[in-house]
């Protein structure tokens, strides 16, 4: 069997198993799972500028944001139907990605780091400030009538979850395919060594902005599905934690793996879900996970059984 | 009350803002001037000062002065033996690699806020001041009969406030004096200079890492002490610091103790001054903008000097 094969049995048996668990699952794991693969097309997104690029953004909750409130606000405010709404999303993502990474890839490092920290947590603020049409914190919901894609009832569970489905399955290839491709080879490569890969003239800022753009985009499209599926857009979407959140769910699932994001959402939401049995401080385990996993595991769940296993993982 | 007493109160209640933020401020940049890591977690440990400081109060009992002077060596010294702990189990082992210490000082700071948030709890409480006298400020006005001067009614200030700005003061003259006549300051400064040539001079680098990572907590904390009578201690409160230090520290200049010291007192009366004229949420939106600015385009700082 060749690599190519092996790894398109691996990733297309991931998207049927997901396909076929709809039927089978309990109601309770059902709903959970739709979110799931929402949250795991964030970390795909943020995969791709963190694990590929090595860019750690502490920012991408203002993309998710973006798309949450690109789609909201034109549903609430301006009367759209769910498709333009969607696309307009996905512009705002893009958009705000694309101008956010005009400032922020002037800076590299730590200072990249505390940069789209401050203009997210600026996007958090301006949210809270124009509370009249955001609702701030308080957030709100998306009627059930206004949530009728192409009259499909999104509010269904099983519409949801195959809307989450397909969402998750086409973020997820795209990443595959990004990351095969000379493109996405180039981005490993600034990754490694970015004065070698601008030494052998390869434009490096092209490559990173463009990476930024996708990586933005992504999100956004899972922030403007997450609202239309879920009904509701709240400020708290956008503060720091939301933007804490895919960074540990793609160190925890394994950065620079096409599956880690969705391993790690997956292992992450049912740690949180039984703790939050336990304690109301679930947020405790987050931050225990984070520092065992800089300590003990930086590859991730998926990077070990790439470094110990299946070598040709991609 | 008339625009003149308006601003000098806010620039009265800016100056206490400032004192405390410079402390804070100051032991976040000491962290990244010499160990060149960004410590997520330092609001946390300002916030843990503060709650040790109400528990530390509320055993000694007694007249509140006991209580707060006892908080005020112990809150510093705790956190600093936590943060000492931190440095050597965790930033130690992954070798203070810059972006992997974020990570830890993330995971650090939901840590230490959801550890106190189950034993603390999430009620805000008070601690309350050794010393607390109302001095009424008197303002002057050319009147109709010429120079006079009364007191308005709202323009006031507390002795205890006025400590606050003093103590800062003293402090952070303790910590310029370290830095520059003791010998311990001459390794922080030599470690800060050149790590790999420190080392091979026989400093153990490793020791004065935790030892600063030490202090900067502890700086933290103190701060935190002078102001848990005036604010309240809660276990969120350690979000606003770390934001405001960040801001103080991006803008004087990463690593630099006196540009840091200026951007407190810069930031903090602005912050005074301007929360008159606007809405908190923008000021901040403002502020926000403006560090995130000032990165991209003056990465050196505002009153910093460029090097290399």
């Amino acid at each position: 069997m060749s690599e190519t094969q092996r790894i398109l049995i691996l990733h297309g048996g991931l998207l049927v198993l997901l396909f076929v668990l709809q039927f089978v699952l309990p109601a309770y794991h059902h709903g959970n799972l739709a979110r799931i693969m929402v949250l795991a097309t964030y970390a795909v997104g943020y995969n791709i500028l963190f694990g590929y690029t090595g860019l750690l953004s502490l920012g991408h909750a203002l993309f998710f944001a973006a798309g949450m409130y690109g789609m909201g606000l034109t549903i609430q405010h301006a009367g759209f139907t769910p498709a333009p709404a969607l696309l307009v999303g996905l512009v705002a993502g893009a958009l705000v990605s694309g101008a956010l990474a005009l400032l922020a890839l002037r800076t590299a490092g730590v200072a990249f780091m505390i940069v789209t920290l401050m203009f997210a947590q600026a996007g958090y603020l301006t949210i809270l400030y124009f509370g009249e049409y955001t609702r701030g914190d308080e957030g709100f919901v998306i009627q059930q009538a206004q949530r009728v894609l192409w009259g499909i009832d999104l509010s269904d569970p099983t519409n949801r979850y195959f809307a989450a489905w397909g969402l998750f399955g086409i973020c997820l290839l795209i990443s595959l395919w990004l990351v095969r491709a000379p493109f996405g080879r180039t981005l490993v490569a600034i990754r490694e060594n970015e004065e070698r890969v601008r030494m052998l003239g390869y434009d490096t800022f092209a490559h990173k902005l463009t990476a930024m753009v996708i990586s933005g985009t992504i999100a956004a499209a899972a922030g403007a599905f997450y609202g239309l599926l879920f009904g509701y857009a709240g400020a708290s979407f956008a503060s720091v934690q939301y933007s804490i959140f895919p960074l540990l769910w793609v160190l925890l699932g394994g950065a620079g793996t096409v599956l880690g994001p969705f391993v790690g959402t997956l292992f992450m939401f049912y740690l949180i879900d039984l703790s939050s049995g336990i304690t109301t401080a679930y947020m405790l385990i987050a931050g225990v996970v984070l520092v065992a996993l800089t300590l003990f595991a930086p590859q991730g769940l998926t990077g070990e059984l790439r470094r110990r296993v299946w070598r040709w993982l991609p | 009350m008339e625009l003149g007493p308006y601003i000098l109160l806010a620039s009265l209640e800016g100056s206490v803002t400032a004192a405390v933020l410079a402390l804070t401020a100051v032991g976040l940049s000491l962290v990244f001037g010499v160990m060149r890591v960004v410590n997520i977690a330092h609001g946390e440990f300002f916030m843990l000062g503060a709650v040790i400081a109400w528990y530390v109060a509320h055993a000694m009992g007694g007249h509140p002065a006991i209580g707060f002077v006892a908080a005020l060596v112990l809150a510093p010294l705790l956190v600093g033996a936590i943060a000492v702990a931190a440095d050597m189990t965790i930033l130690k082992r992954i070798d203070y690699d810059p972006e992997r210490t974020i990570v830890a000082t993330i995971g650090l700071l939901y840590i230490i806020q959801q550890l106190t948030l189950m034993t603390y709890g999430p009620e805000a409480r008070p601690v309350e001041a050794p010393f607390n006298q109302r001095i009424a400020l008197p303002w002057f006005e050319w009147g109709e009969k010429g120079f006079e001067f009364y007191f308005p009614w709202g323009l006031s200030t507390t002795t205890y406030k006025l400590a606050v700005i003093g103590a800062a003061a003293v402090v952070l003259c303790g910590v310029w004096a370290m830095m520059t006549r003791t010998r311990i300051g001459l390794l922080m400064r030599a470690t800060q200079a050149d790590r790999d040539m420190a080392l091979a001079f026989g400093i153990p680098v490793e020791r004065v890492y935790a030892l600063v990572f030490g202090i900067g907590a502890g700086l933290a904390a103190l701060a935190a002490v002078l102001i848990v009578p005036i604010q309240q201690a809660h276990y969120l409160m350690g979000a606003d610091p770390l934001l405001l230090s960040f801001i103080v520290v991006i803008i004087g200049g990463l690593g630099s103790l006196p540009g840091t010291v200026l951007a407190a007192v810069f930031i903090g009366l602005s912050d005074g001054i301007i929360s008159v004229f606007f809405s908190p949420t923008l000021a901040k939106i403002l502020a926000t903008l403006l560090v995130g600015l000032v990165l991209v385009f003056r990465p050196q700082g505002l009153f910093g000097t460029r090097t290399a």
